[in-house]
Parts: C-alpha cells; sequence; structure tokens
C-alpha cells in the first residue's frame, strides 16, 4: 500500500506538538521541587487525573494495536479489550485507595512503607525499569512505524522525533506537563474514535467493496493457461507441497501477476516478489499503487434470512447482529504463502472466507482445543487481569491527586472512559475488516485507514491522535522511569544526600537518560511485534509486582525480605518462560518445536510461584519484621 | 529516614470497612471474568448462542463486563462517600 503524507495530518501534529510543548514550558514554574516534578504537587483534579489514567493507559497497543487485530482475526483482538478493561477492577478495590495512603512518589515508597529495607528498595526499583524498558520498546517501534507512512520519514527519524519531543515535556515540567498531555490525548483519543465508529455505523454493512479495495478478478482456468484469456498469457504453474495449494503466474502488459486454481475458474491474490533486482507488488514496484488494500463482505442477510446488498444506517446491535449473519473475506497472516520462483522470493496473500458468527467469538488467533492452548489463554487473561493494577507507570498517577478519596474517584472516570473506547475498538475494528481498509503489510495501520477511507480530516486528526497516544504513554513510561532511578535508587537504596531541588534535578537527568535508551532500543528492535512487548510488560509487572502488593495489604506476616524475594522471583520466572518460550524461538530463527516448553505467556506459572516466594520466605525471616 | 507520604497523612477511620467491602467487589467480578474465560476455553461454541437482539453471547458477555465494571465502581465510589462522611464526622 502507498501512503501519502497528508499535510493536514502534519498541520494537525505540529499544532498538537506545539500546543504540548508551551504547556509545558508554562508548567516548568510548578516542577521545581521534587513533589512538584514526580507527583505534580499533588494537585490535580480527580476528572483530570481520570482521563489521564486513559491517555497513559491507552498506548498505541491499545488503540492500533487492537484495532489491527479485530479487523483481521475478529474477536480475538477483542479479549485483549476485556482483559485489559477488568484489570482495572483490581487497580480500583485493591489498590488504589491503599497506594495512595502508604505511598509519595514511587509505587516502591508504598511497598517500602513500614519496612525501610534495601532489598525491597532496589528489586522494586528494578522491576519497575524493567516492565517500563518493555513497554518503552514497542511505543518507540510504533512510533517509527507510524511517521514512516505518514510524514514519509525512516523509521530511526520517527523514533528520534518523539524521543525528543517526549523528552521535553518530561524534562521541563515533569508530571505535570506529562498529566496534561495525557488528558488531552486521551480526551481526543475518546472522542474522535467515537466520531469514527457513527460513521462506521452510519454507512453500515455493504457486500460492494470500495473503490480502492482489492476485489479479485476471475478467469476462466482452462483458457487462460491454455490460449490466454482477457490479455493474460500463461507463464508458469508451482505446485506449494507446505501448503498443498497451487499456483499459477500469467503476464498481462509485462506484469506478471499471480492466480489461484478454484475449480474451474482462477482467481487472482496480490503477492509480493523479492528478488535481486528489488521488490515487486503486484508484479509492479509499490509505486504503481497496484497493491491494495483488503477485506470485504461477500454475502449479506438480512433478519429474515433473504439476501441483501447493503444494511444501509444501523444501530450498534443491528450492525453486529448483521455481521453474524454476513460471509467477510479476510486476509490472516495464517494464509500467507511463501514460495520460490527461480531465484525470487514469493509472497501471496490467500483468501480466507469466514462466517460472521465464527468471527464474533474466540478461536481464529487463540486456539483453545489442546491442553496447553488452554493453558495459554488462561494464562493471557490472567496476566491482563493482574497486570494492569501492577504497572509502574498508572501506579505513579496516584501520587498525583490530593487524597484518597479524589485517587478512587479518579480510577473510575478512567474505567469509564477506558470501557468506553474499548466498546469502541470492537465497531473500529470490525468496521476496517468488512470496509476494505486492511493493509496486510501492517495490520496496526488499520484504524487511521479507516478513517482515511471516510474523510480525509478525519484521517488526519486520527493519525496525529495516534502520535500524541505515543507521546503520552512514552512521558508516563519515562517519568516512571525516572522516578524508579532517582527517588528509589539514588535517593533511598543508595542514600544520596541530596536537596530538594538537586532531586528534581537528579530526575530531570535520569528522564534524559531513560529517554535516550528508549530512543537507541526503538531504534535497534525495528520490525519487532508490538503487541508481543506489551505482553511481556503485563507479565513481568503482573508476576513481580501485584504479588507483594496484595500480599503487603492482606497479610500481616508479610516481610520485607519476602517482599523483596517475592518480586526478583516473579521477575526472573516470568522473563525466563518467555524467553524459552515457542514464541520467542521463532524470533530466534528457531522453530517453535525447538522451545524448551510449549507456554508463551508465563503468568499462569509465574505469578503463583511469585506468591509462594513472598509467602515461604516471610514465614522464613518472621524475626526480622520491622513494625 | 521515613518513607511515608510528603503530605500528611489523611485520617481515615473508613480504610479498613472500604477494604473489606473492596475485596468482596474484587471476587464477585474476578467470579463473572473467571466465568467468562471458562466458556471461552471449555465451551467456545455456546458463545455463538444470539441473546440479545440477535447479538450472540460472546459480545454480550464481553460488553457487559466492561459495563459491569463501571457500574460497580460507580456504586463502590458511592457508598464509600457515604462511609467516610459517617465514619469520618467529628473525628478532625
Amino acid at each position: 500500500m502507498n501512503y501519502t503524507a497528508s499535510p493536514i495530518a502534519i498541520a494537525i501534529f505540529l499544532m498538537f506538538v506545539s500546543f504540548v510543548l508551551g504547556l509545558s514550558f508554562y508548567y516548568a514554574r510548578k516542577a521545581k521541587s521534587a513533589a512538584g516534578y514526580f507527583a505534580a504537587g499533588g494537585k490535580i483534579h480527580w476528572f483530570v487525573n481520570g482521563i489521564a489514567f486513559a491517555g497513559d493507559y491507552l498506548s498505541a497497543a491499545s488503540f492500533l494495536g487492537i484495532c489491527g487485530m479485530i479487523a483481521t482475526m475478529g474477536y480475538d483482538g477483542f479479549l485483549y479489550s476485556i482483559g485489559y478493561l477488568a484489570g482495572w477492577i483490581v487497580a480500583l478495590f485493591v489498590v488504589a485507595e491503599p497506594m495512595k495512603r502508604l505511598g509519595k512518589y514511587t509505587f516502591t515508597d508504598a511497598l517500602d512503607s513500614t519496612f525501610n529495607s534495601k532489598g525491597i528498595q532496589l528489586m522494586a526499583a528494578i522491576s519497575t525499569l524493567a516492565v517500563s524498558v518493555f513497554y518503552l520498546i514497542p511505543q518507540m517501534v510504533g512510533a517509527g512505524s507510524l511517521v514512516t507512512p505518514l510524514l514519509g520519514l525512516p523509521h530511526w527519524a520517527g523514533v528520534i522525533m518523539v524521543g525528543a519531543i517526549v523528552i521535553t515535556i518530561v524534562a521541563t515540567a515533569g508530571m505535570t506537563s506529562t498529566t496534561y498531555v495525557q488528558f488531552l490525548k486521551g480526551g481526543l483519543l475518546i472522542i474522535f474514535s467515537s466520531v469514527l465508529v457513527i460513521t462506521v455505523l452510519t454507512k453500515g454493512l455493504s457486500t460492494d467493496p470500495g473503490k480502492n479495495t482489492f476485489f479479485p478478478k476471475q478467469l476462466d482456468a482452462a483458457t487462460a493457461m491454455t490460449t490466454g484469456a482477457d490479455g493474460y498469457s500463461f507463464v508458469n504453474r508451482i505446485d506449494d507441497a507446505k501448503s498443498g495449494k497451487s499456483f499459477v503466474k500469467l503476464a498481462k502488459d509485462g506484469i506478471e501477476t499471480w492466480w489461484m486454481p478454484k475449480g474451474n475458474i482462477l482467481e487472482e491474490v496480490q503477492s509480493r516478489t523479492e528478488s535481486s533486482s528489488g521488490t515487486l507488488y503486484n508484479g509492479a514496484p509499490k509505486s504503481a499503487g497496484l497493491f491494495k488494500p483488503v477485506g470485504h463482505v461477500t454475502r449479506l442477510l438480512d433478519e429474515n434470512g433473504n439476501e441483501i446488498q447493503k444494511t444501509g444506517k444501523t444501530g450498534p446491535f443491528r450492525y453486529l447482529a448483521a455481521l453474524s449473519r454476513a460471509e467477510v473475506v479476510r486476509y490472516p497472516k495464517g494464509a500467507q504463502v511463501k514460495l520460490t520462483d527461480g531465484e525470487a522470493h514469493v509472497t501471496l496473500f490467500c483468501p480466507v472466507v469466514s462466517k460472521g458468527a465464527d468471527l464474533l467469538i474466540p478461536g481464529q488467533k487463540f486456539k483453545t482445543k489442546t491442553p496447553l492452548e488452554k493453558l495459554n489463554f488462561i494464562s493471557l487473561m490472567l496476566a491482563l487481569f493482574f497486570g494492569t493494577a501492577a504497572l509502574p507507570h498508572i501506579l505513579i498517577r496516584y501520587y498525583t491527586v490530593p487524597s484518597q478519596r479524589d485517587a478512587r474517584k479518579s480510577t473510575i472516570v478512567a474505567i469509564g472512559g477506558i470501557g468506553f473506547f474499548y466498546i469502541l475498538t470492537l465497531f473500529m475494528g470490525l468496521g476496517a475488516m468488512t470496509l476494505g481498509v486492511v493493509d496486510m503489510m501492517d495490520d496496526n495501520m488499520s484504524a487511521p485507514l479507516l478513517a482515511n477511507s471516510f474523510n480525509l480530516v478525519l484521517f488526519a486528526v486520527i493519525s496525529a491522535i495516534a502520535f500524541a497516544t505515543v507521546l503520552g504513554t512514552v512521558s508516563g513510561l519515562i517519568v516512571a522511569a525516572s522516578g524508579a532511578v532517582a527517588h528509589d535508587l539514588m535517593d533511598k537504596f543508595m542514600s544520596v544526600q541530596m536537596t530538594d531541588q538537586q532531586k528534581v534535578k537528579a530526575g530531570k537527568v535520569a528522564a534524559i537518560a531513560v529517554g535516550i535508551i528508549a530512543i537507541c532500543l526503538g531504534i535497534a528492535f525495528k520490525g519487532m511485534n508490538v503487541s508481543f512487548l506489551v505482553g511481556w510488560a503485563f507479565s513481568v509487572a503482573a508476576s513481580a509486582n501485584l504479588p507483594s502488593i496484595i500480599m503487603l495489604l492482606f497479610w500481616k506476616k508479610t516481610t520485607a525480605k519476602g517482599i523483596a524475594w517475592s518480586i526478583g522471583v516473579g521477575m526472573v520466572s516470568a522473563l525466563g518462560i518467555i524467553l524459552t518460550s515457542p514464541s520467542m524461538f521463532v524470533q530466534y530463527g528457531k522453530t517453535a518445536a525447538d522451545a524448551l516448553h510449549g507456554l508463551d505467556n508465563p503468568g499462569v506459572i509465574s505469578i503463583p510461584l511469585s506468591f509462594v516466594t513472598l509467602w515461604v520466605v516471610s514465614l522464613l525471616t518472621q524475626k526480622k519484621k520491622i513494625k | 529516614m521515613l518513607h511515608g507520604p510528603a503530605a500528611p497523612a489523611e485520617k481515615d477511620n473508613a480504610s479498613a470497612w472500604k477494604a473489606k467491602l473492596g475485596i468482596k467487589l474484587f471476587w464477585l467480578y474476578c467470579i463473572i471474568y473467571m466465568g467468562f474465560v471458562a466458556l471461552a476455553v471449555f465451551a467456545t461454541e455456546t458463545l455463538k448462542t444470539p441473546v440479545l437482539a440477535g447479538v450472540n453471547l460472546a459480545i454480550i458477555y464481553g460488553m457487559a463486563l466492561i459495563v459491569f465494571a463501571i457500574i460497580l465502581g460507580l456504586i463502590y465510589n458511592h457508598v464509600c462517600t457515604k462511609k467516610e462522611n459517617e465514619m469520618n464526622k467529628g473525628a478532625e
């Protein structure tokens, strides 16, 4: 697919960036004290904090990743929405108020509040840094991927640009400017996603694909492969043993295209051909624009089972009901066929025709047939549920409001805003799936491209918001990491004597350092699957941090050593399982079968292990408990 | 060096009561969430059943989990605020 830099998108993005930078400089004077820098002076209004929570939490993975996954895999993407939101219940009912009551600037403070233990300070700071860095990488990689198509800049330039803006936001006014950037972004994201969904529902479902959508041509197989049909002449035929499918190459006007035999006909498939002379898309260079976005409805029935062409304007429930009766053509990654044609490597994008009813239940991506698949699924849902309330960049937001009551109220605003947004993701994703806007090379672009199919201004706004999404989340992560370094490690663990102003300075230097590291990692990890790394962050957070938070609050025999060990064991076991998992072996260039075990999501092992460690170590170290 | 909050800690007589209620509501939600996960894992086809206006159980259960979280949050806040006002009256 070709992307052209939209001047309106650039203008809106520049306006947003200038505004947030102006805001950061304006608030810089408020960030002179450590409380001002790390916790916005504890003076943020609960409503602003609630929307800022949404802005902080709804990262590129939520907005781009979930919409993209729903657009290609249906309901399975929505599982993330459900799990990510359910996690806030743990935050509200278990963590919010005690965190506010016990802590100062970071969640390490809360864990350490009754102990003053070097072990806790060190382990909690390391875990904060680990989770923040895992979360930072995908955001930065995402920033680069967004910039490439939209501004026409190379990946590294996008990463550096976002990094530089975020470092400026954080290093000027710390948590205050970060809060307002997140508030703005959260608000805009919810408002414009609603606009997008209203547009999807107004358009409804239709069997007529848009004019820019790929709609396969069909030819009579016998004629095309002998005398030629419609100007196409036969070139060669390849039988792919791996997929069990056959493909035919035809040429017309010097352009070679691939076709798939289907009974008596040949159906066109899109292709990417890599050879020493370059990469061709559907037989021509990318700039020719022959490679098109995909996804369309092939069959649509009304309530009585009569075939119809379109539903017209529809409500949310009628839309979903109509989709469950429809038949949809998708092009998932799993259906791609890779073959060699002479010296060229060819990727063929094959269609999968699915019943709407099958796309609206889990199972396209996450299979649950074998016991191991079941365990992986449960493990993923567990990490999503328990991960949220243990994310350091979320937890520090509890210190920006004046009271426990405000902490609670802002969590509820967050649940409302985030929950509403996650319901919207279902319609945005399904809209992208059925309106033919999915880019097969990058499904993360589904939501912006959906906007593009309606209106250029909406596209510009949604793209600018996607950038802002990265800015908001990255600023929050950098504040969290900067707090871990300056406050937890330097001030507490190493007991470096610092005045209040020196602490702010240390925080700013730490923010710049973490920002630069994030830029380097963002460039190094280019092309790595984004949602994969967010999954890591959730699993590590849920395994390392949550057991100690819960046990500290609800088990009186918890000791400092118990907490420190629990964080360490949770972090190491989660990471260990991830690094030896089938998905990682594929990343290493080996096969999934070579992996040491079959578990992709560590939560189901590492979370209980961390709890047990805390329990055993605490019982063994009862005497050392400081009360 | 102490590690408590920078600002003077607000005295809250209701915190133990709120924590108890929080845990109860957490378990309530947790059970309903686990019910969803169990259906998805062990009875995926059941989720196809239309339950409301032609929309299947998977969508309705998923959306209900989101809406229920919001409603539960609002109820919790209402009850907690009332209890805080009641228990902290004259405490200052």
